[in-house]
């Protein structure tokens, strides 16, 4: 596998209230071509604020960003707005609609940003919103479907432009369980695709489906755990019961 | 196996062979397979206290011929005890627990090393039964709630393993 994305040193310090707050201290990752990452981690270590980083909606203190074999970190808005309509899609924790366009337009803008036509983008938009459960709500605007729809949206959105990564912030964080399999089919079938997905989630159920797992703690990575996507035999269940005779 | 079988004539007289199969039907996947001897000790323990009775002889033409047996009312109430009295649950991975517990008391090693390794083995088995819930073989009920339930214990033994760690790096670096 090559490497998509690599962070070196990554920091970023905020001013709050006249204090200064370290929230990356120095973050090493490196993200292969079509591997699945997730993050964990307590609230307040550091993930969201990597995310950002990664997708360039911040800038670092100091560090570096590697991304597809260029350095990234000095870009300015613009370039990583070109970046994020055609290489990395992002799904915000706070999904981030449009709320005066409907689903379907929410949906297809980045692809009509760019440059697919019309039809094209509707039919990406038609896919995505059947696999996700969302086709009747097309023509509802954000505001008048329920919370894990919109989350749904902003995966399709986020999805539409097969992005070669896919950052995803709490991509579950409002579903039921069985909602949640669903957001997690769609991420596994877009990464068994080649799409690289990296995510934060406090969910061990959807890390688990990920590649590697990543522990961060104030600000750095402090643990990782690399899982094999083997297919169990079915000997397993007999471990799950135990009687006493 | 003594319940299981006392279950299964409650609902009518059988022979020790078809009770092995109503059991394997009943719990294939996720119990091993019992053989057939197995079943008779059972049923003769069950005889000798009183809770089943043979209820004559099935005619197979095969030889030896097979003895029906039947559930007495004594039988009856003991499966209705056993079937209504909660259950003690497994709480802890109580070697794990004794292994950390040992680890930080005699300085072995760092609870957060083995918590590291732990972590990635509830994860491995997180990741195993998720694929298992998707097999289409498995797709019948109690399997289902079987493998659910597995789940959510790993959920919670995951969260207590954060609990422990952020507990006890707070105790070292006051």
């Amino acid at each position: 596998m090559t490497e998509l994305m690599r962070t070196v040193a990554l920091t970023k310090r905020y001013h709050a209230n006249d204090e200064e707050v370290a929230a990356l201290r120095g973050v090493d990752l490196a993200v292969e071509r079509g591997e699945f990452v997730a993050i964990m981690g307590p609230s307040g270590c550091g993930k969201s604020t990597l995310l950002h980083l990664l997708g360039g909606l911040d800038i670092p203190t100091s560090g570096e960003i590697h991304f597809d074999g260029r350095r990234v970190d000095g870009l300015g808005e613009a370039a990583w707005a070109v970046l994020r309509r055609r290489q990395i899609g992002y799904m915000f924790q706070s999904f981030n609609l449009i709320a005066n366009l409907s689903v379907a337009d929410n949906i297809e803008l980045p692809a009509l940003m760019a440059g697919h036509s019309s039809r094209e983008a509707r039919r990406r938009r038609e896919l995505l919103t059947r696999q996700l459960g969302i086709e009747a709500q097309a023509v509802m605007p954000p505001g008048r479907i329920s919370g894990g729809q919109q989350q749904r949206v902003a995966l399709a959105r986020a999805l539409i432009n097969e992005p070669a990564l896919l950052i995803a912030d709490e991509p579950t964080g409002n579903l039921d369980s069985h909602s949640t399999r669903d957001v997690l089919g769609i991420l596994r079938g877009a990464n068994e695709r080649g799409q690289t997905v990296v995510l934060v989630t406090h969910d061990p159920n959807v890390a688990s489906r990920a590649d590697r797992v990543l522990r961060m703690r104030d600000g750095l990575i402090v643990g990782e755990s690399r899982l094999e996507g083997r297919t169990p035999s079915s000997d397993l269940l007999q471990a799950l019961v135990t009687v006493e005779d | 196996m003594k319940y299981p079988l006392l279950a299964f004539l409650a609902t009518g007289p059988a022979h020790g062979y078809e009770l092995k199969q109503s059991y394997e039907a009943r719990f294939s996947p996720f119990r091993p397979a019992v053989n057939v001897g197995q079943v008779y000790t059972t049923l003769q323990r069950l005889e000798r206290d009183g809770f089943v009775r043979r209820h004559g002889v099935v005619e197979t033409g095969e030889a030896p011929a097979r003895h029906l047996y039947e559930i007495t009312e004594d039988g009856r109430g003991a499966l209705e005890v056993w079937l209504r009295a909660p259950v003690a649950g497994v709480r802890l991975r109580e070697d794990f627990f004794m292994k950390l517990v040992l680890a930080r008391a005699a300085g072995l090693a760092a609870p957060a090393e083995l918590l590291e390794g732990q972590r990635t083995a509830a994860l491995q088995e997180l990741h195993d039964l998720n694929e298992l819930l998707l097999a289409p073989k498995l797709q019948d009920l109690t399997t289902q709630l079987l493998i659910e339930g597995a789940v959510l214990h790993l959920q919670a033994d995951l969260r207590w393993m954060d609990l422990c760690e952020e507990r006890m790096t707070q105790e070292e670096v006051p």
